[in-house]
């Protein structure tokens, strides 16, 4: 019977609590002088917000900060030892160099693809579909993603018969397998593990584009065609100039989640190989080593790394508003 | 004149030929398509096949010689899933978790995407993208001193416990995606809506929620799926205190023996597990159709 | 529009609840008290610890909930942290447990225990291991012999060598390797290679410097731990597979080259729980495959065996998990898990193996002439980590011996510093 209580609250008590709380500020806001009214209520209305990020986000990071400047066990202040740890020993270049390399195609194939696969489903009836296709990688579950990838990039010595999807097709033409995980000319590895993620997030940037591609006027794109414009310039000069906001978003989404994957290199690679990026490194040191003002500093370093785009960021939102 | 109408006329007076003929060009466009959905389902049908073949054939030879006679697929990975004792338990465990985790950030965001978007009061900007900028916060680096407050609080081990942390974990985005689609609405419509006497809750529940359904539709989508899949959160704040209310990805992930040993069942796991979160976006979808928002999106 | 879509919303809210009202009607109950558990074993593992507890569950009328998990460092790091922690738990490693007690968050099972029946039974390497500051916090729950080398019958009929020379002279079959070799392990890629070092390094220079080197008193760079790699780099060079191979063959199946026909290789090296692993599960012992210790190098130091297992420790010494512990370590107890094969006990008196090999391993284990644990789980952390990961690096490039192993000297001066 708990359960049923449980699923009362689950279904409809938290959704009511919720929407209670709105109506209520109204009421109280009723209380306040009529000049008070509109400085007071954004503040109420970010309230919940703001609470939930103070405790689960502000709170934690604020902790990580101090916690940088300290020695492992957090007795003592060691100034910017961990800092300067971090930017002297040779693994952390490579992270570094692998977290740019991530940063940079993770966002081209995932914010590229995921555009070109939204407006090109837009134009076919099957457009459900082709959509649910390309999303369903994303409700895998990173672990999942692991194993499905380790069919894909298996490695047999030339000669025997190939276990990986991908060997086996470089063999029906006659091509040597490759090490796919383990060679590291190129970074080889570091863009298999890449793909993976792209294979992934794809359908994310695709179900934000194609949302923000419905919310286009459909008489606007036909009116332009109407005058004879056609498909390219169409999506050159009305469609892609409108979808830019749901771009950035998109974007700057993706650098961060390109910054902070640790996952998968932590399933397929465990970072072996020089294929350790910032991120994995910073889990390694705070559960493996045990070492946490070195995994602060390393956290610190990430969200220092975001300034300059969330600068790009407020210039753009003033930018969206002096225009609607 | 808008900057949508500015656009329309660059587009019109640019270019005007058709340089490809239009049955080709819808020929291109399916072969396109369909390429893009096959190379993106290969990979799932590999792990699709083996879900159905014995572990040791699943090491020993690649998944496409299972679709070749003799073919010997059989149930016994989905038979060994389901069987587990606390597998029925662990889904209601999961539809309590993530439900609440969906449904509390996204209306949240809702409210903050709201004030933010149709709403002055200083430092707004800058506050917002220190919200946004949290995005970047490991979540390893927030379980110590969470655990503790929930500690104090005596929610561990309760599911209100994961709620509450991934409405924290998840309102960043939330916030971004819904403000974006948010400020993108005409200004008009809500200037209208107070000179007919409107209040800012009224606005918000009649105008700005309705016509950013498709963007709530893509969050709670995003948010159910992350919570669905998450096991590192429910193992910390659940697990620690009170193992008999974890999610689904904690039983599967005792499949997996400490030497690794039976990784070849997390293929029909995964796929059992993968059900509903597929189901919600086809259920969703409906939702992304044109003009739910009538043209919210000022052209 | 608000409100059909809220409508619609509702609806669908509301038939999701019935159905999992539908779903969960059963109720729990019952008497007794639950002991959590958390530990790192998964799949046979858990049904073979939760059909040890059973009999204690039907006794005491009380209750195991158990909880597997593959991130147990993660989590218990965590829990230690924040004080919320399960009633007993699997611990990661020695270096750890040391930490947990330490800090005060694990009991001491002085009285938990029947401390004498307890030292009397169990091998005194172990009971040793499991104790920190003179108290005893940690038990071995399940135990196994590292370092055997193991054949089929079919393919190698000769008596066992008793000195490496002998088996580097035993000559091979032109279709095959001598050697079979599977480094790859997810996350711990590279352990099976570190299992080979310890054995080169203990045999070619004995139990003293084994010591020293895992408590970091030896550089990697020192001759005697060189050699070490030098002579796996000969292993790896007559491995099925060559270097590719072995880096990318996962352990578990990493033998199964004994059994293909015509064989890939002649011998495997691998732990005693590789009879419930692979190719090896559903063959015979004795007909299909047998083992021999890892041979003497240097004849001074014959006869060390090297070992490894799971500890096991207590975080809240309520009644239930005392009774627990208590009833764990017992033969009886042992003897359940020891039954299903893959496991070895570090208990003298369980002894229900189910064939000869598992009780020849056995034996090993608790008649050792000198036993050391497995080096790598003993070095701190980040310093075995580090060991897997040069165990890669040196079978994918043995030209960079020197380079990493000046590279493990280096983690190795961070890694020992006190917290």
């Amino acid at each position: 019977m708990s359960d049923l209580v449980m699923a009362a609250i689950v279904v409809v008590g938290v959704p009511a609590v919720l929407v209670g709380y709105i109506y209520g500020t109204e009421l109280l806001l009723r209380v306040a002088p009529e000049r008070q009214r509109a400085r007071i209520r954004p503040w109420l209305w970010l309230l919940p917000a703001l609470l939930f990020l103070l405790v689960f986000l502000v709170y934690p990071t604020i902790g990580t900060i101090i916690q940088s400047f300290q020695n492992t066990a957090g007795t003592q202040f060691v100034g910017l030892d961990n800092y300067a740890w971090f930017f002297g020993s040779e693994a952390s270049l490579i992270s570094l160099r692998n977290s740019v390399l991530w940063l940079v195609l993770l966002t081209l194939f995932v914010v590229g693809l995921g555009l070109i696969i939204a407006v090109l489903v837009d134009r076919v009836r099957y457009e459900p579909i082709a959509k649910s296709v390309i999303f369903v990688p994303l409700a895998i579950s990173m672990v999942a993603a692991g194993v499905i990838w380790k069919f894909m990039y298996d490695y047999r010595g030339p000669g025997e018969p190939q276990t990986g999807t991908l060997n086996a097709i470089l063999g029906v033409f006659g091509i040597e397998p490759v090490l796919w995980l383990q060679e590291r000319t190129f970074a080889l590895n570091t863009i298999a593990l890449i793909v993976v993620m792209a294979w992934m997030w794809t359908g994310f940037a695709m179900v934000i584009i194609s949302a923000a591609l419905k919310g286009i006027s459909p008489e606007l794109l036909e009116a332009a065609r109407v005058d004879g414009a056609n498909e390219w310039r169409v999506f050159q000069h009305i469609t892609f100039p409108l979808l830019l906001p749901t771009i950035a978003v998109v974007s700057t989404t993706m650098v961060i989640t390109a910054l902070k994957a640790f996952d998968i290199v932590y399933v397929m690679t465990y970072g072996n190989y020089d294929t350790d990026v910032i991120a994995s490194q910073m889990i390694k040191e705070m559960f493996t080593n045990g070492n946490f003002g070195r995994a602060s500093a390393i956290a610190v370093i990430l969200l220092l790394a975001i300034v300059p785009i969330m600068l790009m960021n407020i210039s753009r939102f003033r930018a969206q508003e002096a225009i609607r | 004149m808008t900057a949508g109408q500015q656009a329309r006329e660059r587009a019109v007076t640019r270019g005007s030929r058709r340089t490809i003929p239009r049955p080709v060009a819808r020929i291109a466009l399916h072969a396109v398509i369909l390429l893009l959905m096959v190379i993106w389902l290969l990979p799932t049908i590999g792990l699709l096949v083996n879900s159905f073949r014995d572990p040791q054939d699943v090491a020993n030879a690649g998944w496409w010689t299972a679709l070749l006679p003799p073919k010997d697929l059989g149930l016994e990975g989905y038979a060994t899933v389901l069987a587990r004792p606390d597998i029925g338990p662990a889904f209601v465990n999961s539809l309590f978790i993530t439900i609440p985790a969906t449904v509390i950030p996204v209306i949240v965001a809702a409210f903050a995407a709201y004030a933010f978007s149709w709403m002055n009061f200083p430092g707004r900007n800058l506050l917002f993208v220190a919200i946004v900028g949290l995005l970047v916060v490991p979540l390893q680096a927030t379980l110590i001193p969470v655990l503790r407050l929930l500690r104090d609080f005596g929610l561990t081990g309760e599911f209100a416990a994961v709620w509450l942390a991934h409405t924290g974990y998840g309102l960043p985005f939330a916030v971004y995606l819904l403000r974006n689609f948010m400020g993108s609405l005409p200004r008009e419509v809500f200037e209208s809506a107070y000179i007919d006497g409107a209040s800012p809750v009224t606005a918000f529940f009649r105008l700005a929620l309705p016509m950013s359904v498709p963007a709530i539709a893509a969050l709670a989508i995003f948010q159910f799926l992350f919570v669905w899949n998450d096991l590192l959160v429910a193992l910390v704040y659940i697990g620690l205190a009170n193992p008999s209310n974890l999610p689904l990805p904690a039983q599967i992930a005792n499949l997996v023996n400490s030497l690794g040993s039976g990784w070849q069942l997390l293929a029909p796991a995964a796929f059992l597990s993968m059900a509903l979160p597929l189901l919600v976006f086809v259920a969703l979808q409906r939702y992304f159709v044109r003009g739910i928002t009538g043209g919210a999106v000022k052209g | 529009m608000e409100s059909r879509v809220t409508r619609r919303l509702l609806v669908g809210l509301a038939a999701l609840a019935i159905v999992v009202g539908a779903c969960n009607t059963g109720g729990g109950g019952g008497g007794g008290k639950e002991v959590t558990v958390i530990g790192a074993w998964g799949g046979d593992e858990e049904k073979a610890f939760l059909e040890m507890v059973a009999p204690w569950e039907q006794q005491t009328g009380n209750k195991v909930k158990y909880t597997g998990t593959r991130d147990l460092n993660t989590i218990l790091t965590t829990g230690v942290a924040s004080g919320v922690l399960p009633d007993l738990a699997g611990l990661p490693g020695p270096g750890q447990m040391a930490e947990f007690a330490r800090k005060g968050a694990l009991k001491p099972l002085e009285g938990v225990l029947d401390t004498n029946t307890y030292k009397s039974e169990t091998a005194p390497a172990l009971v040793d291991l499991g104790t920190v500051d003179g108290k005893i916090v940690g038990v071995f729950i399940k135990s196994a012999v590292k370092g055997l080398i193991w054949y089929s019958p079919k393919n190698f009929q000769g008596t066992p060598p008793k000195t490496w020379d002998e088996l580097q002279n035993i000559a091979v079959d032109a279709t095959g390797n001598k050697w079979c070799v599977g480094l790859e392990s997810g996350a711990a890629s590279g352990w099976p290679g570190t299992d080979w070092i310890e054995d080169f390094v203990l045999r070619q220079s004995g139990p003293q410097v084994y010591n020293d080197w895992w408590a970091g008193k030896v550089k990697w760079s020192d001759p005697q731990i060189k050699s070490a790699f030098e002579a796996f780099g000969d292993v790896i060079a007559d491995a099925a597979g060559g270097a590719n191979g072995v880096l990318t063959t996962n352990f578990e199946v990493g033998g199964d080259g004994l059994f293909t026909d015509p064989p890939r290789c002649m011998f495997h090296h691998q732990a005693s729980f590789i009879t419930g692993l692979g190719g090896f599960k559903g063959k015979t012992a004795g007909t299909d495959y047998d083992f021999f210790p890892f041979p003497d190098i240097n004849s001074q130091y014959s006869g060390a065996v090297e070992g490894a297992g799971d500890l096991f420790g207590m975080f809240h010494d309520t009644d239930a998990a005392k009774s627990l512990m208590k009833y764990l370590v017992t033969a009886p107890a042992q003897d359940i898990w020891v039954k299903k094969g893959g496991a070895l006990s570090a208990n003298k008196n369980a002894t229900s193996y189910p064939d000869d090999i598992a009780k020849r391993s056995a034996a090993l284990l608790t008649g050792a002439k000198s036993f050391v644990f497995d080096a790598s789980d003993l070095m701190p952390t980040a310093m075995n980590a580090a060991f897997w990961k040069a165990m890669l690096d040196y079978t994918q490039d043995p030209s960079k011996l020197d380079s990493i192993l000046a590279d493990l000297d280096k983690v190795q001066a961070d890694a020992y510093k006190p917290a």
